[in-house]
């Protein structure tokens, strides 16, 4: 059956239609991983959007269901050149097909991701709607794309309840703004007792429990939209207890302290970004997947420094807070998809809460 | 890190002749390093004997020594040129060796000199094998249970203790020779003892059996600051079991997870950084396809044949960035050179599919094992990219210019699915076309992986194009069939063939319903930035991407496709240096080619490169983008002729010696008249087109004659009949190939063979030398040992040659290059062949004398004269040293190949010597071809007949300087009866001790072999088995009385300290 990908600008994809028989509209955003499909379409950060899967081959090695990252799928849809028709994997369960269908996401097959790319890439991030109505009105589309814009997505991805992944090592409190598993796992398979919380869980809930570290998590939106979590990441701030961000959380915690945020072109989504450790000079190849960004001109010192830059474009991947056992970063050290050459973050986390056990 | 600034002179490696396991890949990486270091303003000092290369061109390097690559003649060279560092890890195996063995020994630190690059403990780590295997279980890397040994009772031993099957390594030798699987006790006897032999430190690895494993390999670069990144991944199509040059290869990899990709690829980085690279480094690891474990394989501390695979498959220039990590830098100090936006601290995305096939020699040995093992066999390879698996297979396929241009093989006609389930146990270079016919026949899925162990993600692949098949052939064309088929690229001819119609008719329904190639580019980084270089393929179904540009005029260079016998690395010489000259004449310049190994290949070369099929079809897919003013056809070898008729179809002009001159010299009746014309004598021949016609001629000729088809390279199918009984044997050989040309039957003449190139602009001719061959007519010219300038023959002669060349030039109308090839017999000289168009000789010839007769012959095609490029016409004076080309053979790496020379080429690359005097360059010639003699001073004589009495002197003079001969019955009677004195030996079929126990006794270790061939077709089998033997264990055997005879020449003015010439410092005396 034939599905259209019709953008905000007019242009108009053609294809086959995979996946949940629904019409959405959505931000259109393109991720250049070449692995990692499952991963990118639990990944909670991509909640009102609909994901373009550069590399053309999808499907490849089909579903395994214990590599999600969150408890279900998130994209409003998912777009890609060619989906295999038989997986293949010794762990495979199921076909990426039905995994859609199960999913409820609808999706477009067939059509030039290549060509799609580069329009996002020249004019950037913009919303688009995936239809099998072949007798759409263009016009009337495109006013709804013009409108549309996501809201309320961190509170769609958080989990509902406090939930605890027992350790026997420091207690860290994981700040659930719509996280991917492997967060938690990181943290765990460390030996930490993960505490995972609601999004809108206070601080002083939070603190009470005597953390010896807190997590904030990654997470989808536009993050100067949630004002009342910044507020309470204000106190816990304030609070001494040593803090590690990743992705949302870095922003968030950034605007936390009055340092501002603002929207990519069309953002760094894939598992191939270089960045520099500001402090070592070392280079690590990342896992990313923002909009996003926290503006790091005339950022104040004695707030907080760049700990970490992007090499292609130079914008910020981190920042390490003045006098804080606080440091955030804007990529994905918990990988899943990606590289795994930044799990030194989490035992660099772990060495800051062993610092902090030890002053207290 | 900034640059290293105390580095200013470096002595770059190459890697020799072109052999099977180290190809033009070399020369590309060596080519692009030079470069790069050459752009950070560094002295270039350049090494190779291999004359065929562009990075032994002046242009490339600011010192050229084509000199034979051994330990004292790099010394000399260091002390002469004083070089401050070495960079042995761009030269292969062969370059890596040399760099270790002057490094160890305290020669290059005595002389201020240092490994740039990685270290000699980095190599050593990476390359011994226990050393590897420490390294690895001190980080925790899994590898194979092994065990190195240095004897055959240990490797006994220790099978027996892992069980068989058991793989076997020989530590440092190119592309896996001597190794291989062994099932039992006899087969790792005869496996290890040869793999002892062959290996440098005598060592053999015997290591667990993980053949039907999943073969992935990383490319992957450290920088000096510790920062690492992965190139590409690529996945082995075939499993572990066979060597990875000759599988066929797809990057990225298909059936792994992010799981299992970030697994390999973390110990890929802890692998490179543990071994403390610096620069580029491959990693082979064996991945269990029903579980996550994993061993590594092997890991190469250096750039490689995949190195340029992953280069070319993803547009990241490792060589270049590994001669600037060298030189200091780091990665994220390095510009992408595509991208100019990011750095070369990022890891290329690919947003295509790329599908590698290997060219395997078979068409050239038909004799030989087709089995595929751990020892590589192919010669080249060919790439494909496209935005689907299936479409690349495809494009792939064709690009090979093996006369297949689909799944379809006829090899399976009468055959039952029982044979078909036989076969599928055999892993050889056919299995790709087997699977799509079981396919065919509806064997399921799981029954072929069961036996092949291929992934069923590929076989399904191979499912989809045999649908299509199936599909053409029962149902009525429309545009979504066509639309399909053509997005899994079945070509035009293909789709016709299936459905009944013609070519034509495909073509034009697809024009009329806009099913058209559209242009993308490799960009490496899938989009997401804006990239500059324009580095193109093509795929169906999508948007073009890639502009028409105009302005300029515009030139299409035909490059020359995969590296095989009789079209090596020349062709690609002369395809660069072409548009290069086009560029300085103002031409904006577009590359078409399909050879990942190659310079012409590299993005920076033309304005814009199609990494496509040499096919009709595909160049006119570009043709009808571009629309170029021209095309140069005469320096891409016989694929790039083979086009001339299409393009001018496609109403391109062919620039240069036009189409139909061409054909004339082709054409026999054509270019016999021309003959007559010009008044120069030819053997007596005749074409024919049946059995019963080459008979007659044969006989109208009187034997011996020589057999041939036309339109051939490198004497394909060429042999010298001495009977009728001959002549049906060899017609029917010539008639298993496609053949729709005639075939040849000329007189075989004896005599001299000399061969000329030339250029001519329409009126006048510039010989830049005259060549002469050592082995008498008979032998192919490209398998002859060719001297520069020739020696042998009067100025007379000379003159005659050089009257003959400037008559058929004219006559032919050749605005370009000329190659011709003489016979002179007593007084009187024969043409037997003319080329108008470059040839094997051009690279060599040009070196030597110092004239760029590529660019040359490229300027005369845009306009302009001999004389106006600052030439005297004619044939330029004589250089006053001897240059000596020689032929290198692979011969260990081809079980069961016929080794005796004749007019089939052989050869798989070339050396040079070159010296002042005849004898040291013939003897550095030697060198350089790896024939390091005398060693024990011993050898074995067995001749023809006819040979006999030539070869008495000659075995007296091996006696002379001390050799032991050994002769079988009638060779060591006549040798006795003769006054030499020589032992004999039973054959092969009388009792111990006989021949065989000779060759391969160690105590007793013969070193040279001299075993003529009887010609025709009453081989003796006896021979055939001596000379395999031979081979396999490393003996040198030469199979021509002339070869024999400049051996023993060089033996005798032997010099123990070599001279050296600096090429770039030969200039023309023009």
């Amino acid at each position: 059956m034939k599905a259209f990908l019709i953008l905000e600008d007019g242009h108009v994809f053609e294809g086959t239609a995979i996946g949940a028989d629904k019409e959405v509209i959505s931000e259109i955003v393109f991720n250049t991983s070449m692995t990692g499909y499952l991963e990118v379409l639990t990944d909670p950060s991509y909640a009102g959007q609909a994901v373009v899967m550069t590399y053309p081959l999808i499907g490849n090695y089909g579903v395994c269901y214990e590599d999600m990252e969150s408890r279900r799928a998130w994209p409003d849809g998912f777009i890609v050149r060619e989906l295999s028709r038989i997986p293949s994997n010794f762990r495979s369960e199921g076909t990426i097909q039905d995994f859609l269908m199960e999913q409820g996401i609808p999706g477009i097959a067939g059509i030039d991701t290549r060509a799609l790319t580069k329009i996002l890439r020249e004019k950037g991030t913009m919303n688009g709607c995936i239809t099998r109505n072949e007798n759409y009105d263009l016009e009337e589309i495109r006013k709804k794309l013009a409108a549309y814009s996501p809201r309320g997505v961190v509170k769609a991805t958080t989990c509902s309840e406090k939930y605890v992944l027992p350790g026997s090592g420091y207690k860290v409190a994981l700040m659930d703004y719509g996280a991917k598993d492997n967060i938690a796992r990181s943290l765990n398979k460390r030996g930490c007792e993960v505490t995972v919380y609601p999004a809108d869980t206070s601080a002083e809930v939070v603190l009470s429990s005597n953390p010896d570290g807190i997590m904030l998590s990654n997470g989808p939106g536009d993050p100067q939209e949630n004002t009342e979590i910044i507020a309470e990441i204000k106190k816990l701030y304030a609070s001494e207890v040593p803090i590690f961000a990743i992705c949302l959380g870095h922003q968030l915690m950034a605007l936390a302290n009055g340092i501002n945020t603002y929207k990519l072109k069309y953002g760094h989504r894939g598992g191939n970004h270089p960045v520099r450790d500001m402090e070592t000079g070392r280079v690590y190849i990342t896992s990313q997947n923002h909009g996003y960004v926290v503006d790091d001109h005339d950022l104040d010192p004695s707030i907080a420094v760049p700990a970490f830059v992007n090499v292609n474009d130079g914008t910020n991947e981190g920042l390490k807070y003045t006098g804080k056992n606080i440091f955030t970063v804007q990529y994905h050290p918990e990988a899943c998809p990606g590289p795994l050459d930044s799990g030194y973050l989490f035992d660099r986390f772990l060495k800051m809460m062993e610092g902090g056990k030890k002053n207290a | 890190m900034p640059k290293d600034t105390s580095i200013k002179k470096v002595l770059m490696i190459g890697s020799g002749p072109i052999v099977i396991g180290q190809a033009a890949e070399f020369d590309y990486a060596g080519t692009q390093a030079c470069r790069s270091l050459k752009e950070e303003g560094i002295e270039v000092v350049l090494v190779n004997s291999n004359p065929a290369t562009i990075m032994t061109d002046k242009d490339i390097a600011d010192h050229v020594y084509i000199e034979p690559l051994t330990v004292p003649v790099l010394e000399s060279i260091i002390e002469k040129e004083r070089p401050d560092g070495l960079l042995a890890t761009i030269g292969g195996q062969a370059g890596l060796n040399l760099g270790m063995e002057l490094a160890e020994s305290g020669f290059l630190e005595a002389h201020g000199c240092r490994l740039i690059g990685t270290t000699t403990e980095t190599i050593f780590k990476a390359e011994d094998r226990q050393a590897f295997k420490e390294t690895m279980e001190k980080i925790g890397e899994p590898v194979a249970a092994s065990l190195v040994v240095n004897n055959v009772p240990d490797g006994l031993e220790f099978s027996h203790q892992i069980g068989y099957p058991v793989v076997l390594r020989p530590a440092y030798t190119l592309g896996g020779s001597g190794g291989g699987i062994a099932h039992n006790d006899e087969e790792l006897e005869e496996i290890l003892q040869n793999g002892l032999r062959l290996s440098r430190v005598g060592e053999v690895l015997v290591e667990r059996c993980i053949s039907g494993w999943k073969e992935i390999e990383y490319e992957v670069m450290r920088d000096g600051a510790g920062n690492v990144i992965t190139v590409c991944n690529m996945e082995n199509i075939d499993p572990v079991g066979v060597h990875t040059g000759d599988s066929i290869v797809v990057a990225p990899s298909q059936t792994l997870g992010d799981k299992e990709y970030q697994m390999l690829r973390t110990s890929a980085m802890n692998i490179i950084t543990e071994l403390g690279i610096t620069g580029g480094c491959n990693c082979q690891f064996a991945l269990k396809p029903d579980s996550f474990e994993y061993c590594v394989i092997e890991v190469n501390p250096r750039v490689s044949r995949s190195s340029a695979l992953a280069s070319k498959a993803t547009g990241y220039p490792i060589a270049k960035v590994a001669a600037k990590i060298a030189l200091g830098y780091t990665l994220d100090e390095i510009p992408n050179a595509i991208t100019k936006k990011t750095y070369a601290s990022f890891e290329p995305m690919l947003d295509y599919c790329v599908v590698k096939i290997p060219r395997l020699p078979f068409d050239k040995f038909i004799s030989a094992k087709r089995t595929l093992t751990t020892q590589m066999k192919a010669t080249g390879e060919v790439m494909a990219i496209a935005n689907n698996f299936e479409a690349g297979l495809m494009k792939a396929i064709r690009s090979l210019e093996q006369h297949v241009d689909s799944l379809i093989v006829k090899d399976y006609e009468g055959k039952t699915d029982e044979d078909l389930m036989e076969m599928l146990h055999v892993v050889d270079d056919r299995r790709i076309y087997l699977i799509a016919e079981c396919i065919r026949r509806g064997f399921s899925y799981e029954t072929i992986h069961d036996l092949t162990m291929i992934d069923i993600w590929f076989i399904d692949k191979i499912a989809v194009l045999v649908e299509m098949e199936n599909r053409l052939k029962r149902e009525p064309l429309t545009k979504e069939l066509l639309a399909e088929a053509k997005r899994l690229e079945f070509p035009d001819c293909v789709i016709a063939r299936l459905m009944g119609k013609t070519e034509e008719e495909i073509k034009h329904f697809r024009y009329d319903h806009g099913i058209t190639a559209a242009f993308k580019m490799v960009d490496t980084c899938a989009a997401e930035f804006d990239a500059a270089t324009p580095y193109y393929y093509s795929v169906y179904g999508s948007e073009n991407e890639v502009q028409e540009t105009s302005g300029r005029k515009k030139v299409l260079v035909l490059g020359s496709g995969p590296i095989r016998i009789g079209q090596g690395i020349e062709f690609d010489f002369c395809s660069v240096h072409c548009t290069w000259a086009f560029e300085e004449e103002g031409y904006e310049t577009i590359i078409v080619n399909n050879n990942p190994e190659t310079v012409s290949t590299d993005f920076d070369i033309a304005d814009k490169l199609y990494f496509e099929p040499l096919t009709p079809e595909d160049v006119e897919s570009i043709v009808n983008l571009e629309h170029p003013d021209g095309a140069v056809v005469q320096f891409g070898g016989q694929t790039a002729i083979k086009l001339t008729e299409s393009l001018m179809k496609m109403g391109v002009p062919i620039l240069g010696t036009k189409a139909e001159d061409v054909d004339a010299a082709e054409d026999r009746e054509l270019f016999d008249k021309i003959l007559e014309e010009c008044c120069i004598p030819r053997p007596a021949g005749h074409t024919v087109f049946t059995c019963e016609e080459a008979i007659k001629a044969a006989n109208d000729l009187g034997y011996p004659v020589l057999v041939r088809p036309s339109y051939v390279l490198g004497g394909q199918g060429m042999q010298i009949a001495i009977s009728d009984a001959d002549i049906t044997e060899f017609i029917g050989i010539i008639n298993r190939i496609a053949q729709e040309h005639p075939i040849l039957v000329d007189k075989y003449m004896m005599g001299k063979e000399i061969e000329v190139d030339a250029i001519c602009d329409g009126e006048e001719i510039l010989i830049p030398g005259i060549m002469e061959h050592i082995e008498r007519a008979g032998i192919h010219s490209g398998d002859s040992i060719s001297v520069y300038p020739a020696r042998t023959i009067s100025d007379k002669i000379k003159k005659v040659i050089e009257e003959y060349t400037r008559r058929l030039a004219r006559a032919l109308h050749v605005k370009g290059m000329i190659n011709i090839q003489f016979i002179a017999c007593g007084d009187e000289v024969y043409v037997i062949e003319v080329n108008p168009r470059s040839s094997r000789t051009v690279p060599y010839i040009s070196k030597v004398t110092g004239i760029p007769i590529v660019r040359l012959a490229a300027k005369i095609i845009c306009g302009h004269t001999i004389r106006e490029l600052g030439y005297e016409p004619g044939l330029q004076p004589e250089a006053d040293y001897i240059a000596i080309k020689m032929p290198v053979f692979s011969f260990e790496k081809l079980r069961g190949a016929d080794i005796g020379l004749g007019p089939e080429m052989k050869s798989t690359g070339e050396c040079l010597g070159i010296a002042k005097t005849f004898n040291e360059a013939l003897y550095k010639a030697f060198l350089g071809a790896g024939i390091n003699l005398p060693k024990s001073k011993k050898m074995i004589i067995t001749v023809k007949d006819s040979d006999k009495p030539e070869i008495v002197d000659i075995a007296r003079r091996f006696a002379a300087v001390g050799y032991e001969i050994y002769a079988t019955r009638s060779t060591a009677k006549y040798l006795n009866e003769h006054g030499v004195e020589a032992i004999k030996v039973n054959k092969l079929e009388q009792p111990s001790p006989n021949l065989l126990d000779l060759i391969l006794d160690h105590q007793n270790q013969i070193d040279l072999i001299i075993d003529t061939p009887s010609q025709g077709a009453v081989k003796s089998h006896d021979g055939f088995l001596i000379r395999r033997h031979a081979i396999e264990t490393g003996v040198n055997v030469l199979t021509a009385i002339d070869t024999a005879e400049a051996l023993v020449t060089s033996l005798e003015n032997r010099e123990e300290k070599l001279s050296l010439v600096d090429i770039a410092a030969i200039s023309s005396r023009g």
